[in-house]
């Protein structure tokens, strides 16, 4: 049975369709990267799996289960997770007040476990160690990212969310992050949906790749494959074929 | 008590209660009535780590203080501890119940609703013949847990709010180290990402809101019997409009911070009411102008940056 599964969803902002009858099933444990252009309806979706807007028509389901008309707490409890293409942090916290927050959060709600030893597990996979103590406001971008992922992490989700993991990341610390991150959840078995501009990061890291073009689906499959894809060079990564 | 700001707090009630055997009575009726206003200030101080400022806190002072003055006058009940806490009992009830409307609000709406909410109290109070209208009317606790206690500031009065305020204090330093605690700051950085991570923003508001009403609540119970009267200028916009002030005053880093500004903004105004009695609100804006301008994270900064010194 897929994890996640999207079916015929459509999300219309005024005249622009965002959504446009997407379909599609995500099998467990897999690592699935979304690309396309900018408005290509990619956070749209991740907005729509995890609660913050509802489709026009069309459902989502979680282990077979519809999820659609949940908010984004029901459906947190459920099992899915998302960090988020600008980190959404507490930033007047430290580092460590974050996770204690997220981890106590998860605990409360069933996660299991000791909130001390999870914030500190947290800290040490997600390389955090060294800015524990330092306030989320001041922290580098890369870092930012980590944190915003592993709060993510700590209500123990089956599928996690990544909206653009590595934007505004350096290039010498994208496939840093990518790794800290991919070490941290793979072991865990999570579901893993990203969505990604560098293609680079797409080809290294997903083991399927959804291409999304005006709210549509333009191309499924593995890296190489959609990659090498016409209209994916065309409308995604920004190659023109020649005439 | 490991931790050092709960072994202040108890060094804090032991200097006020040996201090109290010596103070003169004008200076305990001011030390309780700053430490019950310092009450209310502690329920905005949490309202405010959580990101909401109330203007309406007067509502739940007077609530207290008006519960106090029916189970004294109506029902003829005249133990303070009990009346106290009958004032605390009813500003939770109220605002279980208003506070489940106000919990879907923030910012300006907040407050304004707050405001409103208070203002209503207010006009019923003056309205109301049976409640003394403008006048209100007098209390007077004989016995306090069943001990005999002289009228008004007694120094069994002093002790109980010295110990009420303890009390307060140590139990909301507990509950911001707890997790629902902790749930505050966040909410006031960035609440979209509380609900992402699985907590409902709209019950840990509320659940502060309620909070805030019962140290309100017991704060206008004790002043009232301290005072001896209570009348509706207790919910009024302006009274509301103080517990701001020194919440401002005094900033919000430490649960103790509350009721050093309360004792300070009653001194000011004791004082200036004295030498000045017709410009005294100008002598307290111009301390509330320094405040602004050279500690802006309230009176209680000076002491973390002491802290904070090598």
């Amino acid at each position: 049975m897929a994890i996640l599964e999207a079916r015929n969803l459509v999300k219309r902002f005024g005249a622009v369709a965002a959504a446009d009858g997407i379909s599609f099933a995500i099998e467990p444990d897999s690592v699935v990267g979304l690309i396309g252009a900018n408005g290509a309806g990619k956070t749209t979706f991740i907005n729509m799996a995890t609660g913050y807007l509802k489709p026009d028509s069309g459902a989502i389901f979680y282990q077979g289960a519809e999820i659609t008309p949940l908010a984004p707490r029901a459906i947190t409890h459920r099992g899915i997770c998302r960090s988020f293409q600008v980190p959404q942090l507490f930033l007047s916290l430290t580092v460590r007040e974050n996770l204690l927050v997220s981890a106590g959060i998860a605990v409360r709600h069933g996660a299991g476990g000791r909130i001390e030893a999870q914030v500190a597990d947290s800290l040490e996979r997600f390389a955090l160690a060294a800015y524990a103590d330092k306030l989320a406001g001041v922290l580098p971008e890369g870092i930012r990212k980590l944190l915003d992922i592993a709060m993510a992490l700590a209500a123990r989700p089956k599928v996690l969310l990544l909206d653009e993991p590595t934007s505004g990341v350096s290039a010498e610390e994208k496939f840093g992050v990518m790794d800290t991150v991919m070490q941290a959840v793979r072991p865990q078995g999570v579901t893993v949906l990203f969505v990604e501009h560098d293609m680079e990061i797409v080809e290294r890291y997903g083991e399927r790749v959804l291409a999304f073009y005006e709210g549509r689906i333009i191309a499924d499959g593995a890296p190489r494959q959609v990659l090498e894809n016409p209209e994916v060079r065309e409308f995604v990564v920004g190659e023109h074929a020649a005439h | 008590m490991s931790d050092r700001t709960a072994r202040a707090l108890v060094l804090a009630l032991a200097i006020l209660l040996v201090a109290g055997l010596v103070l003169p009575k004008w200076a305990i009726s001011l030390a309780i009535i700053s430490l019950g206003k310092g009450l209310v200030v502690l329920g905005m101080m949490l309202l405010m780590r959580t990101g909401l400022v109330s203007f309406g806190q007067g509502l739940y002072y007077a609530v207290g203080a008006y519960a106090v003055g029916i189970l004294n006058q109506v029902y003829k009940f005249s133990d303070a501890m009990l009346m106290v806490a009958a004032g605390a009992l009813a500003a939770a009830l109220i605002a279980l119940v208003l506070g489940a409307l106000l919990a879907g609000y923030r910012a300006i709406f907040f407050a304004m609703l707050t405001l409103a909410f208070s203002m209503i109290l207010y006009g019923l109070l003056v309205k109301s013949s049976a409640l003394g209208s403008t006048d209100g009317f007098n209390v007077d606790a004989r016995t306090l847990a069943g001990i005999p206690m002289g009228g008004g500031a007694s120094y069994t009065l002093y002790a109980f709010a010295s110990i009420a305020a303890f009390l307060g204090a140590w139990g909301l330093h507990r509950y911001q180290g707890s997790l629902l605690g902790r749930i505050a700051p966040a909410i006031r950085d960035n609440e979209l990402r509380v609900e992402y991570l699985g907590a409902s923003v709209r019950a840990v508001v509320l659940l502060n809101y309620v909070i805030a009403a019962v140290l309100s609540g017991a704060g206008g119970a004790i002043v009232a019997l301290a005072v001896g009267h209570i009348d509706p200028e207790m919910a009024y916009w302006t009274t509301s409009g103080e517990f701001v002030f020194v919440a401002i005053l005094a900033g919000t880093g430490s649960v103790a911070a509350p009721f050093l500004g309360s004792a300070l903004f009653e001194a000011i105004r004791t004082v200036a009411y004295q030498y000045s009695p017709y410009t005294w609100q100008m002598v307290l804006g111009a301390a509330m102008l320094a405040v602004i301008m050279f500690l802006p994270s309230g009176l209680w900064s000076l002491f973390e940056r002491r802290r904070a010194r090598p």
